[in-house]
């Protein structure tokens, strides 16, 4: 067992954990997080996709320990005070998901994408969502969700 | 007194969903977040080879393991389980939930571990020895036909699962088989295109793997079992009967689901397994699908050569199709398997009025994961090979790919329509969809971008496809679970609406499609309402979403139980206000007399009232409470015509979509944004079957495509900004007018682009091209290469 202690979401969460245990589960098994979600095993989903010290990252791709002394952040301490972050709100106004299943990573890997680049083209929209998969919308009203983000940033 | 606040109408508007706040913020429950105490976790132990004979399997490694609960074999199993039921009529050899003596395909099931956590179940699951004698695996469907190299099942010879089924002009429905007429139209043609096309095998893949959660509580004797499933009612009857429980011991739950697309209507053999292990043990199980094994563990879908015959006219007026239909089902029979190319056959009228048809249909078992229903199910089959056939014939005839269409199609004032395959056509026209596609595409302008374009050397090519589905499933004479949907809704003691639905959703929307119409029938505000769906308790009955039915059938139910319910309510009102049943009306949040506002009660009065009658009206029950099943007398028949521009790269092979312009005729429709995102879907699938999705199988039966670094789901980047128009054809079906639109996207996009890349590799010889659009097919064209 190794020792862990990560800041998820604004608290410090210490934890014994087995050294092979991926991020993604600690968050999920451990802390029951889990609008983080599983949606494949080689990281080309994104359905897991966090922000680890600012950045997103493929948390079925670190394990925990690697996160050691970090800030996580995931998609339940995006909303502060109530209020839904802009990327939320996009979405919510552009049908920018239907079964759900994707949003949570896909809402932070914009999250980024709008971090590097706060008023960036369609192209480049759909470049940095490229890392997450979606199954149901054709990704079109996804693109509008950012763009509606972007305007109000 | 304050002015009422006008409620604005709903249904046709668009309504942001009331589903979003939940998922957005990540508080949605699916089957993995959920936990009960003292809960076990399932792993399979899967086969890595496609065919062979079980010689042993040594659990005792696995077994020693700590943490491990139990481990259970295929015969172990077997004695828990009868092998499993499908859904359909058709023959179909014995399948056991974990193989018991041969395996099938390379993932299916061999035996199964009960442990602590999920690391350790994996853990168990590889520490598992099992020895396998392998046999000649069979890929190939037309080389399966003739019983070389392997025959999969003793009992069915040529690994033949449905030998030959004709269907179509001169086929009675006691088989009696007359070719007159079909002879006839090919001995008058003036030309004749034939061609063997392959609709490839592709991969459902909904983001969200399939789970289930089982806890048969022994106390009490009965079960809750959620699952990520397109149909918790269905699941339900059959669980019940595999583990020998009623129905009513059962309590079926899909909480949020992550995607469907037509693999999660199967009840599978984890389910199953997860239920009866859940019993003999007496705790809760969980099993929870990787990536990994849904590409071998999940239905598959499509799969179907065809041979396509088309007998003309020189002026492109068509007078007889000959399609002969080869599917390669997989290795089992899965709930509806069988019957998915049934709806090819079907659908092969398409959108013209051919006087002579003849189709066949072989199905046929092959070393592969099963296939079943994938978005679209057997009709974008259809619309493939009629819609690429016509193309072929407009370009033998060197006539305009619409005006070929145009010259055969259904006129509009033949609807209903009795196809020659059966089926009646609700109502189309499908003139008004191709020109106001051309219009909105502004086709003679493309024509001349893609003739500038090919002046400079680029090889730039436009496509075009019709389509007409069948949706709104269906009358119960054709679904073994019945046809029917059912709701209730009840008006609570303060006003407040409660409905249910059976149309089971996983990203349609219903919560909020639902509502709006509550909204309108009542005229009370949305946020007043609240939809319940996907648990057995709760949704008395119920059949699931599938086959683009849930407004159609769903939606038409909860109209009617609300129409039910309203009429109750007027009653009260009536008897509340003194005045006529025919003069109240629903404004706005009150009940009121027409004429006399003043006097109106508010919604929340009315309903109280209702709770505690004093005095009860006569006639009347306490409660406003009803429920209807709505049986469809038909399916719907939406349809539509999509417009593709392609350009292929002429160094690499590579194709890119420059433009998709859709048209699109589902009925009345209650929320255009869902719609939108819904055909925006099928667009994606449809376009990834034409460009980049294809299952892959060696030789020896291994899925080479078994993640996805190796099958290429399509990603934003793939995709241009679609362009969306709709007309509007109501249905006469249901009430609603609502055809249904969940699968629409997928029946016109694929064709439209191979058209496309056949108009833009014509200029190499080339008059067909199969699926999928792979560069270097198109490059070994480009460069003098074959397809």
């Amino acid at each position: 067992m190794a020792h862990v202690s990560i800041t998820v979401n604004g608290k410090v969460r210490k934890a014994d954990v087995e050294p092979r245990l991926l991020l993604v589960h600690f968050l999920r098994e451990h802390l029951l997080l889990t609008g983080v979600h599983v949606g494949c095993d080689t990281s080309q989903c994104g359905a897991c996709t966090v922000l680890v010290d600012g950045r997103s990252a493929k948390a079925c791709t670190i394990f925990a320990v690697q996160a050691d002394g970090s800030e996580v952040t995931t998609i339940e301490g995006l909303a502060k005070d109530g209020q839904l972050h802009p990327l939320q709100e996009g979405f919510w106004e552009e049908h920018g998901l239907q079964c759900g299943f994707c949003t949570p990573g896909m809402i932070m890997s914009a999250v980024n994408l709008l971090n590097d680049t706060p008023k960036p083209t369609e192209q480049q929209i759909r470049e940095g969502i490229s890392g997450n998969f979606c199954r149901c919308t054709g990704y079109q009203h996804i693109v509008n969700a950012i763009q509606h983000a972007a305007g109000k940033g | 007194m304050a002015a009422i606040p006008v409620l604005p109408k709903l249904v046709g508007e668009r309504v942001k969903r009331r589903e979003d706040p939940r998922l957005i913020q990540g508080r949605g429950t699916y089957v993995d977040d959920i936990k009960i105490a003292g809960m076990q976790h399932l792993a399979f132990k899967r086969s890595d080879v496609a065919h062979g004979r079980i010689r042993a399997i040594d659990t005792r490694a696995a077994e020693a393991m700590e943490g491990v609960e139990a481990v259970f074999t295929g015969a172990q199993i077997a004695e828990m389980l009868a092998p499993m039921p499908i859904g359909t009529p058709f023959p179909s050899p014995p399948h056991r939930a974990v193989a018991t003596d041969m395996v099938r395909y390379a993932g299916e099931p061999v035996a199964v571990v009960v442990a602590s956590n999920r690391y350790t179940a994996r853990d168990a699951a590889d520490a598992i020895v099992v020895d396998i004698d392998p046999l000649p695996a069979v890929v190939d469907p037309e080389l399966a036909m003739t019983g070389k190299p392997t025959v999969i099942h003793p009992d069915f010879p040529n690994n033949l699962a449905v030998a030959l089924v004709p269907s179509g002009t001169g086929v009675s429905a006691d088989g009696k088989v007359d070719d007159s007429a079909i002879e006839k139209a090919f001995a008058a043609a003036e030309v004749v295109v034939s061609q063997r096309m392959i609709n490839q095998r592709l991969i459902p893949n909904a983001m969200e793997p399939r789970g289930v959660v089982a806890h048969f509580e022994p106390g009490k004797g009965s079960m809750t079992i959620w699952s990520s499933t397109q149909n918790p009612h269905i699941l339900r009857t059959m669980i019940a009967a595999m583990i020998g429980l009623g129905q009513d011991q059962i309590r079926a739950i899909a909480p949020e689901v992550g995607g469907g697309f037509g693999a999660k209507i199967n009840i599978y053999a984890e389910e199953y397994v997860a239920a009866a292990v859940s019993k003999r043990l007496g705790v809760a199980v969980k099993w929870i699908e990787d990536r990994s094994e849904a590409f071998v563990a999940t239905t598959h879908g499509r799969d179907v050569i065809g041979y396509v015959e088309l007998a003309a006219r020189r002026d492109g007026k068509v007078l007889g199709l000959k399609l002969r239909l080869i599917a390669d089902i997989g290795a089992y029979n899965m709930l509806l398997t069988a019957a998915i190319p049934t709806l090819t056959m079907m659908m092969a009228n398409a959108t013209y009025d051919i006087p002579a048809i003849r189709t066949t249909l072989t199905e046929v078992f092959t070393n592969k994961t099963p296939t079943d229903a994938y978005r679209g199910a057997g009709r974008p089959e259809a619309s493939y090979f009629v819609e690429r056939a016509m193309d072929m014939l407009a370009r033998e005839l060197g006539l305009d790919p619409a005006e070929v269409r145009r010259r055969n199609f259904i006129a509009p004032d033949k609807f209903p329509y009795a196809t020659q395959m059966g089926a009646v056509y609700d109502s189309g026209d499908y003139g008004k969809a191709l020109d106001l596609a051309l219009k909105a595409s502004n086709w003679n302008a493309l024509v001349a971008q893609r003739d500038a374009a090919r002046k400079e050397g680029r090889l730039v090519g436009l496509g075009l496809a019709m389509y007409v589905e069948v949706c709104g499933s269906g009358p119960s004479s054709s679904m073994s679970t019945g046809g029917w949907e059912h709701s209730q809704v009840t008006v609570e003691r303060d006003g407040r609406i409660s409905a249910t639905t059976g149309a089971s959703p996983h990203g349609q929307g219903n919560e909020t499609t639902f509502a709006q119409m509550l909204a309108d029938q009542f005229s009370v505000p949305i946020e007043h309402i609240t939809i319940h769906h996907g648990d057995t308790a709760i949704v008395k009955q119920g059949i699931g979403t599938f086959g683009s039915r849930s407004q159609a059938v769903g939606g038409t139910a909860l109209h009617l139980a609300g129409g039910k319910v309203k009429t109750k309510m007027t009653k009260f009102a009536a008897a509340l206000l003194e005045a006529h049943v025919e003069d109240i009306v629903f404004e706005n949040g009150r009940i009121g007399v027409k004429g006399s506002p003043a006097s109106a009660k508010s919604f929340a009065d009315v309903a109280g009232y209702a709770y505690v009658p004093v005095p009860l009206p006569e006639g009347l029950e306490p409660g406003l409470s009803e429920e209807a099943f709505f049986e469809p007398a038909n399916f719907t028949y939406p349809f539509g015509c999509h417009i593709s521009m392609l350009e292929i790269d002429r160094d690499t092979g590579e194709p890119k979509l420059l433009k998709l312009v859709a048209v699109d005729d589902a009925g009345n429709l209650i929320n255009p944004l869902i719609v939108e995102g819904q055909i925006h879907g099928g667009l994606a699938q449809g376009i990834g079957q034409a460009m980049v999705e294809e299952a892959v199988y060696s030789d020896t039966g291994q899925l080479l495509t078994g993640s996805f670094m190796d099958y290429a789901l399509p990603r934003a980047t793939d995709f241009p900004r679609f362009e969306l128009h709709s007309s509007v054809t109501p249905t006469p079906v249901n009430p609603l007018g609502a055809k249904g639109v969940g699968e629409a996207g997928t029946l016109g996009s694929t064709p439209c682009i191979v058209n496309a890349a056949v108009d833009a590799l014509a200029q190499f010889g080339v008059t067909h091209m199969d699926l999928m659009l792979r560069p270097e097919k198109l490059w070994r064209i480009i460069h003098g290469g074959h397809a």
